[in-house]
């Protein structure tokens, strides 16, 4: 019980782990699929709390780590044109393209300007109006509906030097190809609590069935993962596979239908490539028909960019669950946040940062909690002790 | 990016047929897209992503996390200047690194 003092309601963490350690009679192995959960694992050694038959798989749920060497090279690309403005996210400023990355663009001369949130861009658009104004649009369903009405606004304000470039990804399609795998062990997901917010559960009951594996929609705060760890442990030693929702505070099961509206207007459902791992069918969206004006592919000419993916970084494994980040080679050695080689390790939700921030320096070494000085980076979502005390954690 | 942050309504306006709202965040307020919650009125609380109104949360399921963020200073990392925080974020990394490095073998 290393680390359970730390939760903010020990007692219901207890309480849960001995639950689950009295209902666990063989091993199995669960992905978390969003990145804000791995952080909270790490953080929290919940991997380690937890009784040895249950094995945490880290998922592909950081959409900056799992976002095209290509597409960032092309974001760069653009960054660079005289009279473009390129504004982004935060996050994206020290992920590394081929040979470079927003930071140094704007070290360079690229106008690179970060933005709180995508109607920022818009701003920023409107009152220049003789500057190219593009907006970087990645993320899962949780961002794309802002960056969708950020461009039907554009449309309807006829704001017409704006533009997005769309690398906008789908979980319920990675789901579903991580499960076709034949290097697969998953068992159970941990499905992403915020990413149900806006899109509900209605995805997930047929992905339950034809896998034959439970989905228990989680939220990232510690106890959020263990009583998701639980009801999926649950349901797989009673041999069932439905759709439970454990974060009823903050999903419904119909999620946000405005929100949704609205991504089907603006985008269309795509083949999109995820970095380190491939093409994965309809997994991603892009601007629909319609909306072409303002998309910046078009717009500008980035095709034939010259994009080498570093053949040390193996993120693609971790992405997938295959490995894990202190197993690879360039791991804490030529890979660091401060000079990576992919977004696994530079991202705030990244898988590879998790473990480095945390100090998993090897498979042997136990998870310790950073220095004092250490702390998580912008944007990181909660590595937090969990404040849920009296929640019914619903 | 992913981290979305539970906020309070202080005031709503239709702005240019575009339903906005001021919302604080345990002391910093900003502006916020309510067309996907278009039913939010002051007093209320909603998750807020990238400054849209995404779901509606209960007071105190909202204030328990606003409290937390707060006290682990993810407030001020959400709302301050990126390129500051890159920064700073490139020199905490230096510091680790040379941490790590007496931790190798």
């Amino acid at each position: 019980m290393k680390y359970i003092d730390e939760f903010q309601n020990p007692d219901l963490a207890r309480r849960l782990l001995d639950e689950i350690r009295a209902a666990v009679t063989r091993p199995w192995a669960l992905m978390e699929v969003c990145g804000g959960q791995t952080h909270s694992i790490i953080r929290h050694g919940i991997d380690q709390l937890l009784p040895p038959e249950i094995e945490l798989i880290h998922g592909p749920g950081c959409p900056v780590c799992v976002t095209p060497l290509e597409m960032i090279d092309k974001a760069l690309e653009i960054a660079m044109r005289p009279g473009v403005i390129f504004c982004s996210f935060g996050d994206m400023l020290r992920v590394p393209g081929t040979g470079r990355d927003l930071f140094q663009v704007r070290g360079q001369g690229g106008d690179v300007r970060v933005v709180y949130s995508p109607l920022d861009a818009l701003r920023i658009a409107e009152e220049n109006p003789e500057r190219e104004v593009v907006f970087f649009g990645i993320g899962f369903e949780t961002t794309a509906p802002p960056n969708a009405m950020t461009v039907h606004q554009a449309r309807k304000r006829n704001i017409r030097n704006f533009s997005l470039l769309v690398s906008h990804v789908r979980v319920p399609p990675a789901i579903d190809a991580i499960m076709r795998s034949p290097d697969c062990r998953v068992q159970g997901f941990l499905a992403a609590g915020h990413v149900c917010s806006v899109m509900g559960t209605a995805e997930y009951p047929d992905l339950a069935r034809r896998h034959r594996v439970p989905i228990v929609v989680t939220g990232f705060e510690p106890l959020d993962v263990l009583e998701g760890v639980r009801r999926t442990v649950l349901q797989l030693e009673r041999g069932e596979h439905t759709v439970e929702n454990a974060y009823q505070r903050a999903v419904t099961a119909e999620g946000n239908p405005a929100a949704q509206a609205m991504l089907s207007d603006v985008f269309e459902i795509t083949d999109r490539a995820w970095r380190g791992i491939g093409a994965i069918p309809d997994s991603g969206w892009r601007l629909s028909e319609r909306y072409r004006d303002h998309d910046a592919e078009y717009r500008f000419s980035v095709e034939g960019i010259d994009t080498r993916e570093p053949a040390e970084c193996r993120s693609g494994e971790v992405l997938q669950g295959l490995l894990k980040p202190n197993e690879c080679e360039a791991f804490g050695t030529t890979c660091t946040p401060r000079s990576p080689l992919g977004a696994t390790m530079v991202s705030s939700e990244g898988a590879c940062a998790a473990y480095y921030l945390y100090r998993r320096l090897d498979g042997a070494t136990p998870g310790r909690r950073p220095a004092a000085s250490a702390r998580m980076t912008s944007g990181t979502p909660s590595p937090a002790t969990a404040s849920l005390e009296g929640s019914p954690l619903a | 990016m992913c981290l979305a942050v539970p906020g309070r309504v202080l005031d709503v306006e239709d702005r240019d047929g575009t339903r906005m709202a001021t919302v604080d965040f345990g002391g910093v307020v900003k502006e916020v897209c309510l067309e996907y919650l278009p039913d939010l009125k002051p007093g209320e609380y909603a998750i807020v992503h990238v400054g849209f109104a995404l779901q509606k949360l209960d007071e105190e399921s909202a204030k328990r996390t606003l409290e937390l963020f707060e006290t682990l200073g993810l407030l001020q990392e959400e709302f301050a200047d990126p390129w500051e925080a890159a920064e700073a974020e490139l020199s905490e990394w230096q510091t680790q690194d040379d941490v790590h490095g007496e931790a190798r073998p």
